[in-house]
């Protein structure tokens, strides 16, 4: 057992029971944060396999802004707790049995396919992940993708005003 | 020197297709123009056209002097279909030549006489139209005449056959209001035209025969077929000839098939000088002359033609004796020369034959154009003297009982009236006794029985040509009409003059000795020369002196009266009343075919197609049916079946639609569990799968 | 850091499987929500993984292009759905998914 792999299980033990909590809490901001802390530990992941500016990326943007953003709606609607029961009461026994098939499946895909990949990885160099490798990569072959990702960042902005604007005229 | 410049024959030979299409080009331009510019313009088109092909006939002739073997000029290619191949090409060679020369020259006089006499026409019933209609008609007959002398097939000729026929049934028609009844030209039309029909069905069924054996129609090919063939298939020859034999009875007028010429005097007189006395009734001749070695093949056929030549020549002769119309006379004048013929080139000898039908053409279209001179004269007579006293409506200017006395009023129809009767008669020197004594002398060595009737059919001719010159010509006049008729303006007497002349020289043709037209022909055909038989020469002239001799008894010595019977009538009694009924012929056809026919086609179409099948069929057991048909589709078919099965339809779908309705629950989970499914059962696929 | 990448998918599946569950049995469409935004981060965690066993060829960090995109796009998405659950709400009144199900045959 070495460090690495006592890190990554620790983690991966945080990441689970977090997201367990997630599922788990009736109330809309349990959930949130429970979500931010899977991130977060998701993000220390991503720092022991070497990918440094992604696991910035990771924190920056997803536990920064969009679980805030996640916040800000949960406050503003002001929901209140879940009621239990209500329609499709059969719905959640399928949903778990639907799921174990899945995780069995993975887990097939796991023992057979997968079992050939070795356990060993090579040394990636010191530079590998950080942002000056990844940028030059992004910017050199993915620089179309990049700037249609911007524009789609854009769309997806005045779509959310558009969608969200009062309409007086219709109230009155 | 002439003869040898036209030694480029090809060159000569390829003018040849002009001889149809001068003429076509003279009717198409009367036609479209002919109405607007007048008679003056339509004359002189009709006439050139004819006197052009004429000039092309003799190029023709100048041709052949170089290259007697003849030339076929190819025009079109018509049929062609697998092995039948039937092109419009021109058989130039020495009998085609005679008869391009004979129709064009003969035609082209007919034509200037024409305008003299049509324009009367016009004075006489006014209306201008029918003049260029009139030549327009005439000019179509020389274009399908001379395709049908020109061709190189048997289909051509039976496309030029057609066109003479239809021709014919045109112009004796012309007069189409006239007549008995109103419609008496017409009818005598419509009688030329179905008789022909009757003729061409034999020539139809002779070019299939032909065409199934010898696998072409054309001349050259259909004889060389006969030469390596014909003794074995003797059968078929035999039959294809008299299949070609009824066609030629039917053009050319022999038994049972001629009934239709004494009736279609019923046309202006020239069409009855160029058609029914020279060209088209010839043309039946002329096929069988080109035709020789078929008949030569079939001995049976040759005799049967033979004997309906002879006999038909003595038949008609004698029903002429009784006539009293100056055309019917001639018309069965030319049914009995043209029996003459037919017997000749039935015994094998074509050039009497072809000899014989150049000079008749001669004296029998100057006897026909006098005729109408005559008769024209009569009418003017009419017109200036009766108005209406003792004559009236009912004047025939035709009857020769109204005649008499005109040898003084009209003196050069006179003249050329009794040339080309002596010639017809067959006195030395004229003409007509050098070409019908080489058929007797022909029959005379062939066939006695032949022989025999052509002897007495020449002496009824010599009599009652007699008997017409002086009932016409001499005595006294036994009319007004005749006592104010003059003679005709030079336009109509000029070419009674031409031909008068040809009719006196034309024995020159084929003198015995020289035989002139013989050695031209042998090109062609197989001939004979014949040998000068001075016993039957000096018997036929004796007979025919005999004859004019008995008409002077009867007619000239005491010219007839007005009003007194034919003194014939005594003589012969029952049997003169016979020839003057034309021995009933036309009553028995009546009776045998005509009426049976009638009440066939009255029973068909009054009972079969209107009682029956209309009536009865359509009405009840068709109407009836439809009812029944209509009432069960509109009512249990459509109510219970379509309504069904449309009903049916809306109702299963309502009731699948109400079934799979339940799966749209609204809720948006159980559209993701079945995401969840659908991914899930794609999965499996890729890795168990 | 030698991480076995067996590991890595191992637990990325787990992740995922907890999302598609959430997906399934919440109520809330607010934590539907979250609940995909944890099957995308699971898989990301798979492209890193797979980056990082590449490595150190140029092309593993292909990976981390991804990702990135990946992360882009899922922000616009939450943006323009968090918009939709607003406006939902505006006139529903009500986030809970069983609530709206007006679109039912």
């Amino acid at each position: 057992m070495t460090l690495d792999l006592l890190l990554f299980l620790g983690l991966a033990l945080i990441a689970v029971l977090a997201a367990a909590g997630m599922l788990a809490s009736r109330d809309a901001v349990y959930s949130a944060l429970f979500l931010v802390l899977n991130f977060l530990t998701v993000a220390m992941l991503y720092l022991l396999l070497n990918a440094a500016f992604i696991a910035m990326v990771q924190v920056t943007v997803y536990a920064g802004a969009i679980m805030v953003l996640f916040l800000f709606v949960i406050m503003l609607l002001g929901t209140g707790r879940e009621v239990i029961g209500g329609p499709q009461r059969w719905q959640p026994a399928l949903a778990v049995l639907l799921v174990a098939a899945l995780a069995g499946e993975i887990l097939f895909i796991l023992l057979g396919p997968a079992a050939q990949m070795g356990t060993e990885m090579l040394a990636a160099g010191p530079q590998f992940g950080s942002p000056a490798s990844v940028g030059r990569v992004l910017f050199s072959e993915y620089l179309v993708p990049f700037e249609v990702i911007s524009i789609l960042l854009l769309v997806a902005m005045v779509g959310a005003i558009v969608i969200t604007r009062v309409q007086r005229r219709s109230q009155s | 020197m002439l003869w040898s410049e036209a030694a480029q024959a090809e060159g000569l030979f390829l003018y040849a297709p002009w001889i149809v299409v001068l003429p076509v080009i003279g009717l198409i331009l009367n036609l479209l123009f002919g109405r607007r510019m007048g008679e003056r313009f339509v004359s002189i088109v009709a006439c050139s056209a004819v006197a052009s092909a004429f000039v092309i006939a003799v190029l023709q002739f100048l041709a052949l002097q170089g290259h007697p073997e003849g030339a076929t000029v190819h025009v079109a290619d018509w049929i062609t279909i697998g092995t039948l191949s039937a092109p419009w090409a021109l058989k130039i060679d020495t009998l085609s030549a005679t008869m391009m020369l004979m129709v064009t020259g003969v035609s082209t006089l007919i034509h200037i006489y024409a305008v003299g006499y049509m324009h009367e026409d016009v004075r006489f019933q006014g209306d201008p139209g029918r003049y260029t209609r009139f030549f327009v008609f005439f000019n179509l007959f020389v274009a399908a005449m001379m395709i049908l002398v020109t061709a190189d097939n048997y289909l051509m000729m039976f496309v030029g056959w057609e066109g003479v026929g239809l021709c014919s049934y045109l112009l004796i028609g012309f007069w189409y209001e006239k007549g008995e009844g109103g419609i008496g030209n017409a009818l005598a039309g419509k009688k030329a035209f179905i008789t022909n029909r009757i003729g061409d069905f034999g020539f139809l069924i002779a070019m299939f025969l032909i065409f199934g054996t010898a696998g072409s129609l054309q001349f050259d090919q259909v004889f060389h077929w006969v030469e390596g063939h014909g003794l074995a298939s003797a059968g078929v020859v035999t039959a294809i000839t008299l299949f070609l034999l009824l066609g030629a009875t039917g053009k050319s007028a022999q038994l049972p098939l001629y009934v239709w010429l004494p009736d279609a005097m019923a046309g202006p007189t020239p069409v009855s000088a160029l058609i029914h006395a020279a060209t088209m009734v010839t043309a039946g001749i002329y096929m069988i002359a080109r035709s020789g070695p078929l008949f030569e093949a079939a001995a049976f056929s040759s005799e049967l033609a033979a004997l309906i030549g002879a006999a038909t020549a003595l038949f008609a002769a004698s029903i002429a004796v009784g006539q009293y119309d100056i055309k019917r006379v001639l018309a069965y004048s030319t049914i009995s020369q043209l029996g003459f013929m037919m017997a000749a080139v039935g015994l094998g000898a074509y050039v009497a034959g072809m000899f014989h039908l150049v000079t008749h053409a001669f004296f029998k279209a100057l006897l026909f154009l006098s005729a109408g001179s005559v008769i024209q004269g009569v009418e003017h007579g009419h017109h200036h003297a009766a108005h209406g006293e003792e004559e009236g409506e009912h004047f025939d200017p035709n009857d020769m009982r109204n005649m008499g006395g005109l040898r003084t009023r009209m003196k050069v129809t006179f003249w050329v009236y009794l040339t080309g009767a002596l010639a017809l008669a067959g006195i030395p020197p004229l003409a007509g006794f050098f070409s019908k004594d080489e058929i007797l002398a022909d029959a005379s060595a062939e066939s006695t029985a032949v022989y025999i009737l052509l002897a007495v059919a020449a002496l009824f001719t010599a009599f009652y040509m007699g008997r017409q010159i002086l009932m016409v010509f001499f005595g006294k006049a036994r009319s007004d009409a005749a006592a104010h008729a003059r003679e005709n303006p030079p336009v109509m007497t000029v070419p009674l003059i031409v031909l008068a002349g040809l009719s006196i020289v034309g024995g020159a043709l084929n003198l015995p000795g020289v035989h002139t037209l013989t050695h031209w022909l042998e090109h062609t055909i197989h001939v004979h020369a014949s040998e000068f038989n001075l016993q039957v020469a000096l018997l036929s002239v004796i007979f025919a002196l005999l004859a004019i001799l008995a008409a002077w008894q009867l007619y000239g010595r005491k010219p007839l009266a007005k009003g007194q019977p034919d003194p014939l009538r005594r003589i012969l009694g029952p049997i003169f009343v016979g020839m003057e009924n034309k021995w009933w012929v036309d009553e028995l056809y009546g009776f045998l075919f005509i009426q049976p026919y009638v009440r066939l086609a009255h029973f068909l179409a009054e009972v079969i197609d209107w009682r029956f099948w209309h009536d009865w069929f359509h009405d009840s057991v068709l109407g009836r049916a439809f009812k029944i048909f209509t009432h069960w589709l509109a009512g249990p078919f459509d109510l219970q079946v379509i309504d069904a099965i449309a009903n049916g339809l809306g109702t299963l779908t309502q009731g699948a639609s109400a079934r799979l309705r339940v799966l749209q629950t609204g809720y948006v989970r159980n559209y993701a569990l079945a995401v969840l499914v659908g991914g899930l059962l794609a999965l499996s696929y890729f890795i168990f799968g | 850091m030698n991480i076995p990448p067996a590991y890595v998918l191992a637990l990325s599946g787990i992740l995922f499987a907890m999302g598609v569950l959430g997906v399934m049995i919440r109520r809330n469409a607010i934590v539907i929500f979250m609940s995909i935004e944890l099957m995308l981060n699971s898989a990301n965690l798979v492209l890193i993984g797979a980056a990082r066993a590449m490595a150190p060829a140029v092309e593993a960090l292909r990976g981390h292009v991804f990702v990135f995109f990946v992360i882009a796009v899922a922000a616009a998405e939450v943006a323009v759905g968090l918009a939709l659950i607003v406006a939902i709400f505006r006139t529903k009144g009500t986030i809970d998914v069983d609530e709206v199900s007006s679109l039912r045959g």
